[in-house]
């Protein structure tokens, strides 16, 4: 079995600023858990060594959700579970029930938090494997090494961002909270996520991300989210899409948003969007635009081309699913 | 450094002392003793380790036991049986068939129990869904779905009676009877390997290549044996022995002596107090490698200037050609009205139990070696501990305990078996192998890579006149059982159609990957891959139907193949007849829209070997029996449950012979102290062989009891019949006495009761020249299949809407197993048709590297995508099979990728030859040919 090495200590913090004390003490060897389903397979895999793991799960009062203004908030807790199947949240939220409810696997899904998938670790073919894979494989820049091989030559990473929640919270507009011994900030995830596959947020070591705020989508926006996996559970994303925009009673399409994920360490917006009159059209003129602009690499299994060849294909579902 | 965790499990508070990275998953395993939750793939990515808290399904692998709150209630399936007995869902599994190897059952129940607290009537999607994140490697989750709404009935109060019910004519065969295993394997309460710990057991690690191919300069191993904890380290030259499972093919080692062969070969072992001592200390010895040019493709492999894995060996790199014709195949061809040429590639898949390997080794002060390993095959095990490790046979035991799945991925004696049981002589102290899910990648025995091109003769009339084939098989680094591959791959490809003549030449080559071995269906699924595509091809040329063709060229019962195999029993005829009429096929076949199709094939495989693997006069199964006054019976067999169910086969046939319901019989077997020797759970033997073994044995017994019996009655022998606990006149059942009365009377007739029974095959089996005895076998299964796709021509998604699977297996001793072997071969099949692919990392600093060693990487499926699989039993009764069986458990699995590949011709008119059909090889061949 691979066995977590022991290097570190388990605390349970019973309040947030426990928790913000720990982390500030620890520096940069402490790290938060929750779900767990993301860290404790990266230690397995050695590609965290910390010195303290602090449990956010212990932490009461972070796993709230509120509907009832014009701003949705989760905390950070909120478990992707809750997300995929409570009919409240899907009322208001239909794309982000989509993204939640298509998280890896049932158990997954309950362990998981929201706050853990917006901030689950860039991941690689070549990067979340074994010790000694990697070993024999040689390291890479994200841990351990000094060179990419998916791009052979970069001497950025590339790492790809893999969850589900980021694109559809991104085009809803969403932000989230940090809170720091300096206080708390809030932003907008557009500013939360970097291209760089080593880290791609700015949440800094002594950071807890304690909620997810959304805008009350107005009642025109249209929203959707496609995934591409070869299973019907537990997979990552292949590719992923989200989509959102306005649709006034003519039909006329407006404020066009599209974030795909699984490509690059951060989502990616897709950029210069029509807008016009919602028909075939407009639908080809989303797919060829997206298509140009989104290119996979190897850092996900399945062949690129083929990869690249789905965008359209999810563009044209999500538009199916927004707007049947 | 540990810390004191406080957990409720199961109703109970407990505290243990954990190390900070202790997962809950290892501290209910080791430390409360709670083995029913399983270790499946390290990292959260298979479900087995699944238990409840507060009710709610989680992964207790990727949960840290130190974060797990003291009053959270956690349901281990240890906890799920309540004072009442059996859980609903416990109940149904057991009557279901669920239950096959088990191993990842315990997680799935738990499951199904939080699925039912919500949702109490279930429709077959939510089942699916709610079970979504479990893997099952045995039962393709028909049987489960099954169980699932088995278990809604039961727990909504519904009477839902348990009736096994018998064939025509048996009181107990025939019947959907519980498994003898079933109950404990429901409960947990079934050990596996990794579940057994003797006192002051050590825990081995092994070191293994990074290079594909690599000559050892030297092992300085100093470092690790002073670390604190470590308490021996081992290096090849302790165990230079070459061994492997065909006595004429040993080029293993234990751990290599000179040269490292694919990436993950073995080179040295540890041993030490806890796993982490013993990982840390691997990290310690120093291996000198001279890297050598290392080969990828067994084309390179042959080519002049290749270098040699086995330097000096006589034929380089090639493991074994077999050249073989049976009459002229050109004549054949030159008279033909229509030939079909074709090459297909098939790329290779593992076996993927979810149990990985796992060996305890035990060596006492007397010499005496006991070795408990997650084998397949106890026998050569046995045979090859005591070779290598230079031991008197009657110094070494073998057992083998519950096996969490196989498939013929644990029939080789392994390194890390020898390993287990040489640093248990050198310590003294009692030794645990527990592979990691990578390094059962590395272990691998997979199906070949192969290359195969066939051209396929036909008449005007539709009669096949020849087929010539050429195959080119990827081997891997060691022969294994390869040999065997290389006359498979051309020798079962004559039945269930009938050509004039044949011919092929097969070549098994060696590369520097992870040696190839048998996977369910050994040899013959690949070519026959290959040839239900010739034969659609050649049903198209002839403007033919597929199921006509193959009904006109179909080789029949009691007949000799081309190349001299014995045909007795033959229902292929009837299976076709099953899914031609199942399937609405002759109504909807070429007649359904773009994108949907229908697609047929058949096959045939061995009911067993004819001959052990190496040569001896004594039976290929043994089994004892012994009863007494109690009214029950013994059955002890060298034969291996592997989830297929052979404990349960032995204990119905004593039930039936000697009159007594199945739980009366106990069961033990794969124990080489304890039960007469069987050759092991491979090349689909055991029902054919252990079943006629041990029915010679009971009936041995029944004649006894029938004697006494008839005494006490005053009545003739031959009209004494037995069943349901009553031995009895046939002229009035009324009359007689109790079975346990008869046991006691010829215990006091005959004194101790006891009977062995033995079975051998025919010396005469296989056609007369060289090579002909393999493929040998006294009985042929047949199996055809249906299969419905819906090829979605945006994506590339082949969606196997249903398979119907039509099986002879001669007579269903049990049909609910024999159902179970059908639908888990065909999800097997089905799952190396449109998913499964050993690859390798082209790329890096090392050839070689498999391509994400892991069961998130490596996908099998879950129960989402999975299809649905309708299973038809046919029944030949065939002449030698015992009560007329034949197998179940291999044959099913062939047509299906055929089948699937013909059905997406009819759906999109696209011929796919390459395996896997990936949505992205099924979106270029659209493309090619302007589908899409």
């Amino acid at each position: 079995m691979l066995r977590i090495a022991p290097t570190f200590e388990v605390r349970n913090p019973q309040t947030l600023d426990e928790a913000l004390a720990l982390l500030g003490e620890h520096g940069s060897g402490a790290r938060l858990i929750a779900g767990g389903t993301d860290l404790l397979p990266n230690i397995k895999h050695g590609l965290h060594a910390p010195t303290l793991l602090v449990n956010l799960k212990s932490v009461a009062g972070l796993d709230g959700v509120d509907l009832d203004g014009d701003i949705l908030a989760f905390g950070a807790l909120v478990p992707l579970e809750r997300l995929a199947s409570d009919p409240a949240i899907r009322a208001v939220l239909p794309a982000l029930a989509d993204a939640a409810s298509q998280v890896a696997g049932p158990q997954h899904r309950r362990m998981g938090t929201l706050g853990g998938n917006v901030c689950l670790d860039t991941r690689c073919v070549y990067l979340n494997q074994t010790y000694f894979w990697r070993s024999a494989l040689g390291f890479c820049i994200k841990k351990d090494g000094t060179e990419c091989h998916v791009t052979k030559v970069g001497k950025k990473c590339v790492a790809a961002a893999s969850n589900d929640t980021a694109p559809a919270l991104t085009v809803l507009g969403a932000s989230v909270e940090l809170a720091s011994p300096r206080g708390t900030r809030a932003l907008g995830l557009d500013a939360f996520y970097l291209n760089d596959g080593v880290a791609n947020t700015v949440i800094e070591a002594d950071e807890v991300l304690t909620r997810i705020l959304v805008p009350r989508p107005a009642s025109d926006r249209r929203t959707a989210f496609q995934k591409l996996r070869i299973r019907g559970s537990i997979d990552f994303p292949m590719l992923n899409l989200a989509l959102a925009f306005n649709l006034d009673d003519a039909g006329f399409l407006s404020a066009p948003d599209v974030v795909v994920g699984a490509i690059a360490a951060r989502p990616r917006r897709v950029k210069r969007l029509p807008e016009g009159k919602l028909d075939a059209a407009l639908v080809d003129a989303f797919c060829e635009t997206a298509f140009k602009q989104v290119r996979p690499l190897t850092n996900i299994n399945g062949d690129v081309a083929w990869r690249r060849e789905m965008v359209p294909v999810l563009m044209r579902r999500a538009f199916e699913s927004a707007a049947p | 450094m540990k810390q004191l965790v406080t957990l409720t499990v199961n109703g109970t508070r407990e505290t243990v002392a954990a190390r900070p990275g202790h997962t809950l998953l290892e501290v209910l395993r080791y430390d409360l003793g709670l083995p029913g939750t399983k270790q499946g793939c390290d990292k959260g990515d298979c479900g087995a380790c699944t238990v409840l808290v507060d009710g709610e399904p989680i992964l207790a692998c990727c949960t840290l036991a130190a974060t797990v709150p003291e009053g959270a209630a956690i349901t281990t399936i240890e906890g799920l049986a309540g004072p009442g007995g059996l859980d609903p869902v416990q109940e149904a599994f057991d009557r279901s068939g669920a239950l096959q190897c088990g191993f990842c059952q315990p997680g799935m129940m738990l499951s199904a129990r939080a699925l039912l607290k919500d949702n109490p009537d279930p429709t077959a999607t939510d089942i699916r869904a709610a079970l979504g994140g479990n893997l099952c490697r045995c039962t393709g989750y028909t049987q489960i779905v099954d169980a699932v709404h088995l278990a809604a009935r039961l727990a909504r109060g519904e009477a839902v009676a348990y009736a096994p019910g018998a064939a025509p004519g048996f009181s107990v065969l025939g019947g959907r009877h519980r498994k003898a295993d079933g109950h404990d394997k429901a409960t947990g309460r079934a050990l596996y390997a990794d579940d057994i710990s003797p006192p002051g057991m050590l825990h081995a690690k092994i070191l293994r290549s990074p290079h594909a191919h690599a000559r050892i300069v030297s092992i300085d191993a100093s470092a690790a044996l002073a670390l604190e904890g470590v308490s021996a380290v081992l290096t090849g030259d302790e165990l230079p022995t070459l061994y492997g499972v065909i006595p004429w093919t040993q080029d293993e080692q234990a751990l290599c002596t000179d040269r490292a062969r694919f990436v993950g070969d073995e080179v040295a072992a540890v041993c030490a107090v806890d796993e982490e001592a013993a990982l840390a200390a691997l990290d310690l010895i120093a291996v000198e490698y001279e890297v050598l040019p290392a080969l990828m493709t067994p084309e390179a492999a042959l080519a002049d200037d290749a270098p040699l894995l086995f330097p000096g060996r006589k034929h380089g790199n090639l493991t074994k050609r077999v050249k073989l014709d049976f009459g002229d195949v050109d004549a054949g061809i030159a008279r033909a009205h229509a030939t079909v040429s074709g090459e297909y590639f098939f790329g290779g898949t593992a076996h993927a139990p979810i149990e990985p390997h796992c060996a305890v080794a035990e060596y006492d002060s007397r010499g005496l070696l006991t070795v408990t390993s997650s084998t397949q095959i106890p026998h050569y095990l046995h045979r090859t501990l005591s070779r290598v490790l230079d031991l008197p046979p009657d110094r070494v035991r073998v057992v083998q305990p519950a096996l969490g799945g196989a498939f013929g991925g644990k029939s080789d004696p392994f390194g890390h078996e020898l390993v287990a049981a040489k640093l248990a002589m050198k310590t003294g102290r009692p030794v645990k192998v527990l592979l990691s899910r990578e390094e059962t990648f590395y272990t691998h025995r997979g199906r070949h890579p192969m290359r195969m091109k066939m051209t396929l003769a036909a008449d005007a009339d539709g009669r096949l006149t020849a087929l010539d084939s050429d195959i080119l098989i990827d081997g891997g680094a060691y022969t294994s059982f390869g040999l065997v591959t290389a006359y498979y791959s051309g020798q079962l490809l004559t039945a269930p159609t009938d050509f004039e003549t044949y011919r092929f030449d097969a070549r098994r080559v060696f590369t520097n990957k992870p040696p190839c071995g048998p996977k369910r269906g050994h040899g013959s699924v690949q070519p026959r891959f290959a040839f239900e595509i010739q034969l659609d091809r050649m049903a198209e040329r002839l403007g033919c139907d597929p199921i006509e063709l193959r009904r006109r060229n179909d080789v029949g019962p009691d007949t000799t193949t081309v190349n001299g195999q014995r045909i007795t029993s033959n229902g292929f005829l009837e299976c076709l007849r099953v899914v031609e009429e199942a399937s609405g096929w002759r109504a909807r076949r070429g007649k359904l829209p773009f994108g949907r199709g229908l697609g047929v094939a058949g096959s045939t495989y061995i009911s067993g070997t004819a001959y052990p693997v190496y040569p001896n006069e004594m039976p290929q199964s043994g089994v004892q029996i012994r009863l007494d006054r109690s009214g029950r019976a013994q059955v002890m067999c060298g034969a291996s449950d592997i989830g297929q169910g052979s404990d349960t086969m032995l204990q119905m046939v004593v039930a039936e012979e000697l009159g007594i319901l199945p739980d009366q019989v106990r069961v033990t077997s794969s124990d080489t102290d304890l039960t007469p020797v069987d050759l092991g759970a491979y090349s689909s033997r055991v029902t054919f062989m252990a079943g006629n073994a041990c029915r010679q044995a009971a009936r041995a017994l029944a004649g006894k009891l029938r004697e006494v019996v008839a005494a006490k009655l005053e009545l003739p022998a031959n009209q004494i019949a037995c069943g349901n606990k009553r031995w009895f006149f046939t002229g009035d059942p009324d009359r007689g006495i109790d079975a346990a009365e008869a046991f006691a009377l010829a215990e006091a007739t005959f004194g101790t009761l006891g009977a062995t029974g033995g079975y051998r095959t025919d010396a005469t089996l296989g056609g007369d020249y060289r090579g002909g005895t393999i493929g040998a076998s006294p009985a042929y299964s047949f199996t055809a299949h249906v299969a419905e796709v819906e090829v979605d021509p945006e994506t590339g998604w082949i969606d196997v809407k249903k398979v119907w699977a039509a099986h002879d297996c001669g007579f269903a001793l049990n049909p609910t197993l024999v159902e179970g072997q059908i639908a888990g071969s065909v999800y097997m099949g089905w799952a190396e048709a449109v998913m499964e692919e050993h690859a390798f990392v082209e790329g890096g600093h090392n050839p070689g590297l498999l391509r994400g060693p892991n069961l998130l990487d490596y996908r099998i499926p879950t129960s989402v995508e999975s299809p649905e699989i309708e299973c038809f039993i046919v029944e030949s009764q065939d002449p030698n099979g015992p009560y007329g069986a034949k197998e179940a458990g291999e044959g099913p699995l062939h047509p299906v990728l055929p089948a699937i590949a013909n059905a997406v011709y009819d759906a999109v008119g696209v011929r796919l030859t390459t395996l896997p059909f990936h949505p992205s090889v099924v979106r270029a061949a659209l493309r090619e040919a302007g589908k899409c």
